[in-house]
C-alpha cells in the first residue's frame, strides 16, 4: 500500500474506495459483433451552416454524423457537393488505383521486396476525397496512411515504389522507412513516423501563409489514437489563437495498432468535440462516404481561405486491415468487425452511387479495376529495375553522411572516411556485383 | 590551419564600425534588429516576446518596429512554438523562436530532435529547418532548479542540430546573426548570468558591467562570426582551458589571480566544434582543463575529454581534468555550492599543474 499522509489513520474511513477504469473494446477475437450501438443516422440529416459560422453555433455537428450517400445510393441533403460525373469517376479511379497499389505493395513486403508497408483499405475517401476538395497547391501535412493524397495529386507511382524499396531510384536516398514519402513539388510534407508532430507544423505553415498574405491553406491528417499526443493539443491551441488557415483532419479508424479508440478518449466523447473546447469549428463526418468527405473538406477549405478560421474534421471510419505489415489484427479484434461495419466500404458506396446515377456500370468498374491492377503491376516491374531492399541497388553509401547538415562538418567527414575504410576491409576484392 | 580568433575577431566581416558599448542583451536585440531589417522572412515568436519585449528584454522594441505578424507572443507551449517554427521554415520563413528559459525547452524536444534536426536528412533536402532557437541558460541568478539548467549536451548529442553559446556582447551579436542566416537548426544558448556583465565567479563581490570589458564594443550594422571557430581568450603555455559561456569569464579570472599562463579557448559553438584550435592548443601546452556549469556525467566535457584524449594523447603531460557542476539538480539556496566557481577551478588547476 502506498504511503499516504494520513496512513496512521488507516483505511477505516467511511469514504468510498476508488476504482480505475481501463477501457476494453466491445469485441475481441471470436466474439460475435453487433454494431447496433453505432448511430449512423440518416444521410442528409445534418444541416450545413455557413462557412463563416461561429463554432458555438454549430456544436451539434461535432456530435452528429454528416452523411450524404444514403442506403438508396443517392446523394441527400445540404452537404451534397453536387459533383459532376467526371469528378466522381476520377474520385472512384483514384480509390481503385490506391487499393490496387496497396494490394501489390503489401504482397511485395510479404515477398521480401521491402521491410514494411501500410494499407489504407477502407479509409480511402478520407484522403482522396478530402485532397480533391483542396487546391492542388494547398500544403498537406499527412500522417502515414494518406497515400491516396499523392496518388490523387498525380505523384508518379514509380517514385512511391522506389521509396518503398529504398532502391537507387528513391528520391529520399533510402533513408526513410517505406511509405514515409515527401514531395515538395506536390505540396506534400515529408512524413515523420513520429506521431502527431505534423499537426502543429501544419498550423505553423498556415500561420506563415497568413503572415505573408498568401492564399494557400494547410491541411493535416492525424489518427484518432495520436490525438492523445501533446502536439495535437498544441496544434489546436495555436490554430485557434492565431485563427490559422488550417484544417485538422482526424481519421478515426477505431484502432491504433491493437488499442481501440477508447484509449484516446473515444468512450467519453467524439474526436470532433476536441475542437469545440478550443473554439474551433468541428465537423463529424462519415469517413466512408466519399461525397461527405469531399463536402466537409471543401467547407473547411472555404472557411480557412476566407480567414474565417480553422476546422477540425473527424472522419469516422474503420481500419479494415491491420495497422501495418507488422501486426495481425486477428490477434486482438474480432474478424467480424470489418464485415459488420455499419458504414460500409467507401469504394463500393461511391461505385453504387455512380451506377444509380446511370453514369457507371459493373463492366466499366471491372475494366477499371483490371487496368489499375495492370498499371500497378507494370510500374512495380519498372521500379524493380532500380532494385529492391537489401539487394544492393541502393544509393551510394557515402550519401549516408549528406544532408545531416547543409555542409559536412569535420566529425562527419572523418566518420565518412571510416565508413570507406570499413567497406575496403569487408570487400577487399571490390564491391560485390 | 586553425582559424582561432583573438579578442576582436579579425576574421569577422564588419560592415560598419563605431565604438559603442553594449551589454549582451542589447547586442542580441541588435542582432535581431539587423537581421529582421535585411530579411523580411525572419519572424520572432515566444512567450512574452511581443509587446513586452521578453522577460530579459532581448526583443524589446522589435514588435513596434516590425509589426505584430513578425514579432508576436505565443501560447505557453514549447512544443507548439518549435513545431510552428518547423512549419514556418517549411513554408520558407526563417523563424527565430525564443524559449523563455532553457529549462522549459523539454516539451519541445521531440519537435527539435525528431523533426527540426532531421528534416533535411529525411526529405533529402526537400525541406529544411532554418530555425534559430534562442534560449537563456545557466545559473547563478537564484533561479532554482527550473531556471538555472545548462542542457547543452542534450542538443550537442543530436545529429543535425548546431549548438552555439556566446560569451561576450560582441560575439553574441555576430554569432546570432550567423546562426539566423545558417540554413540548419541552431540552438542558441544565452548565458543569462552574463547578460548584464561578465562574471568573475565571485558572487559576493560587486557585479561588473559590460562597459568595462573590451568585448562590449559592438559595431553597428551587420557582421557575422562563423559557427565552429573558437576564440582564443588568452595565449598561454602552461595549460589549455576549454570553456564556453559564463565559465569563460570565471576561468579567466581564476587563471589571472593564480598567475597561471593559461591558454583559454572560448569554444563559442559545440557543434560544429573547432577541433583544430583545441588540438593546436593542447599539443602546445600538454595540459587540458575543461570547465562547464552543466552537470558532470555525460556532460559536453565528457566529449571534449574523449576527443582530447583520442587525438592529443601523446602530447599530454597530465590527465585531462573536468570542472563542472555537480550531478544534482540546481539547488536554490545552495547554488554557489553547486556552481563550479573559483575554488573548484583553482583546485583543479593546482592538480593538473602538479602532475
Amino acid at each position: 500500500m502506498a504511503d499516504r499522509p494520513d496512513s496512521a489513520a488507516g483505511q477505516g474511513s467511511n469514504k468510498p474506495s476508488l476504482s480505475l477504469h481501463v477501457p476494453e473494446p466491445h469485441y475481441r477475437p471470436g466474439d460475435a459483433v453487433d454494431f447496433s450501438h453505432v448511430d449512423a443516422g440518416e444521410a442528409g440529416r445534418e444541416p450545413r451552416p455557413d462557412e463563416a459560422c461561429d463554432p458555438a453555433d454549430m456544436r451539434d455537428l461535432a456530435y452528429g454524423l454528416i452523411r450524404v450517400l444514403g442506403d438508396d445510393d443517392r446523394a441527400h441533403g445540404p452537404w451534397d457537393p453536387k459533383l459532376d460525373a467526371d469528378t466522381l469517376r476520377a474520385m472512384l479511379k483514384n480509390m481503385a488505383v490506391t487499393r490496387a497499389f496497396d494490394e501489390r505493395m503489401f504482397r511485395g513486403q510479404r515477398q521480401g521486396k521491402t521491410s514494411f508497408y501500410m494499407k489504407c483499405t477502407g479509409e480511402e475517401a478520407t484522403s482522396i476525397s478530402a485532397a480533391m476538395a483542396l487546391a492542388s497547391d494547398d500544403m498537406v501535412f499527412p500522417s502515414y496512411r494518406q497515400q491516396g493524397i499523392l496518388l490523387s495529386r498525380g505523384y508518379p507511382m514509380i517514385e512511391m515504389i522506389n521509396q518503398i524499396y529504398s532502391n537507387r531510384g528513391d528520391k529520399l536516398k533510402g533513408r526513410q522507412l517505406p511509405i514515409m514519402y515527401s514531395s515538395r513539388e506536390h505540396s506534400f510534407f515529408t512524413i515523420s513516423g513520429n506521431l502527431a508532430t505534423q499537426t502543429p507544423q501544419a498550423v505553423g505553415w498556415a500561420m506563415a501563409s497568413a503572415i505573408k498574405g498568401d492564399s494557400r491553406i494547410a491541411a493535416t491528417w492525424v489518427g484518432e489514437g495520436s490525438t492523445a499526443e501533446g502536439d495535437f493539443h498544441a496544434a489546436c491551441t495555436f490554430a485557434a489563437v492565431y485563427n490559422a488557415p488550417v484544417i485538422l483532419n482526424v481519421v478515426n479508424n477505431q484502432w491504433a495498432i491493437s488499442s481501440f479508440s477508447g484509449f484516446a478518449g473515444g468512450e467519453r466523447t467524439t474526436f470532433a468535440a476536441r475542437g469545440l473546447g478550443h473554439g474551433i469549428a468541428a465537423l463529424r463526418v462519415d469517413g466512408n462516404d466519399a461525397l461527405a468527405c469531399y463536402a466537409a473538406e471543401r467547407w473547411a477549405a472555404n472557411r480557412a481561405r476566407s480567414n474565417a478560421g480553422p476546422t477540425l474534421i473527424e472522419f469516422f471510419t474503420y481500419r479494415a486491415e491491420g495497422h501495418s505489415t507488422s501486426d495481425d489484427p486477428s490477434g486482438y479484434r474480432s474478424a467480424q468487425e470489418r464485415e459488420e461495419w455499419p458504414l460500409g466500404d467507401p469504394v463500393m458506396r461511391l461505385k453504387r452511387h455512380l451506377i444509380a446515377l446511370g453514369e457507371w456500370d459493373e463492366e466499366r468498374q471491372e475494366a477499371m479495376d483490371r487496368e489499375a491492377a495492370e498499371m500497378v503491376r507494370a510500374t512495380t516491374k519498372e521500379a524493380e529495375a532500380n532494385g529492391i531492399l537489401g539487394h544492393g541497388l541502393h544509393h551510394p553509401f557515402r550519401t549516408m553522411f549528406e544532408d545531416v547538415f547543409e555542409e559536412l562538418p569535420w566529425h562527419l567527414r572523418e566518420q565518412a572516411e571510416q565508413a570507406v575504410k570499413e567497406r575496403e576491409i569487408k570487400f577487399p576484392e571490390g564491391l560485390p556485383k | 590551419m586553425s582559424a582561432t580568433e583573438t579578442q576582436t575577431a579579425p576574421e569577422s566581416e564588419v560592415e560598419t564600425s563605431t565604438e559603442r558599448r553594449l551589454n549582451m542583451i542589447e547586442a542580441i536585440n541588435e542582432a535581431l534588429d539587423v537581421t529582421m531589417s535585411r530579411d523580411p522572412d525572419i519572424v520572432i515568436m515566444g512567450e512574452d516576446v511581443g509587446y513586452f519585449g521578453g522577460v530579459f528584454r532581448c526583443t524589446a522594441g522589435l514588435q513596434e518596429k516590425y509589426g505584430k505578424t513578425r514579432v508576436f507572443d505565443t501560447p505557453i507551449s514549447e512544443c507548439g512554438i518549435i513545431a510552428a517554427a518547423v512549419g514556418m521554415g517549411a513554408y520558407g520563413l526563417r523563424p527565430v523562436p525564443e524559449i523563455q528559459f532553457a529549462d522549459y525547452i523539454y516539451p519541445g524536444l521531440d519537435q527539435l530532435i525528431s523533426e527540426a534536426a532531421r528534416l533535411r536528412y529525411r526529405s533529402a533536402a526537400e525541406y529544411i529547418a532554418p530555425i534559430t532557437v534562442r534560449t537563456p541558460f545557466g545559473g547563478g541568478i537564484f533561479g532554482g532548479q527550473t531556471h538555472s539548467q545548462s542542457p547543452e549536451a542534450i542538443f550537442a548529442h543530436v545529429s543535425g542540430l548546431k549548438t552555439v553559446v556566446p560569451s561576450t556582447p560582441y560575439d553574441a551579436k555576430g554569432l546570432l546573426i550567423a546562426a539566423i542566416e545558417d540554413n540548419d537548426p541552431v540552438i542558441f544558448f544565452e548565458p543569462k548570468r552574463i547578460y548584464n556583465g561578465p562574471f568573475s565567479g565571485y558572487y559576493d563581490k560587486p557585479a561588473q558591467p559590460w562597459k568595462k570589458h573590451d568585448a562590449s564594443i559592438v559595431p553597428e550594422g551587420h557582421y557575422t562570426i562563423p559557427l565552429g571557430k573558437a576564440r582564443k581568450v588568452t595565449e598561454g603555455e602552461a595549460l589549455t582551458v576549454l570553456a564556453y559561456g559564463t565559465m569563460v569569464h570565471v576561468a579567466e579570472e581564476v587563471c589571472r589571480q593564480k598567475g597561471v599562463d593559461a591558454e583559454i579557448l572560448d569554444l563559442r559553438s559545440l557543434v560544429p566544434l573547432d577541433i583544430e584550435a583545441i588540438e593546436a592548443s593542447v599539443e602546445k601546452t600538454g595540459r587540458c582543463m575543461i570547465v562547464h556549469e552543466a552537470t558532470r556525467t555525460a556532460g559536453f566535457g565528457a566529449e571534449l575529454s574523449a576527443l582530447v584524449t583520442e587525438r592529443c594523447f601523446y602530447h599530454l603531460e597530465a590527465p585531462v581534468i573536468r570542472v563542472t557542476g555537480f550531478d544534482t539538480p540546481y539547488p536554490h539556496s545552495l547554488e554557489w555550492a553547486y556552481f563550479p566557481g573559483p575554488v573548484r577551478i583553482g583546485e583543479a588547476i593546482d592538480k593538473i599543474l602538479s602532475e
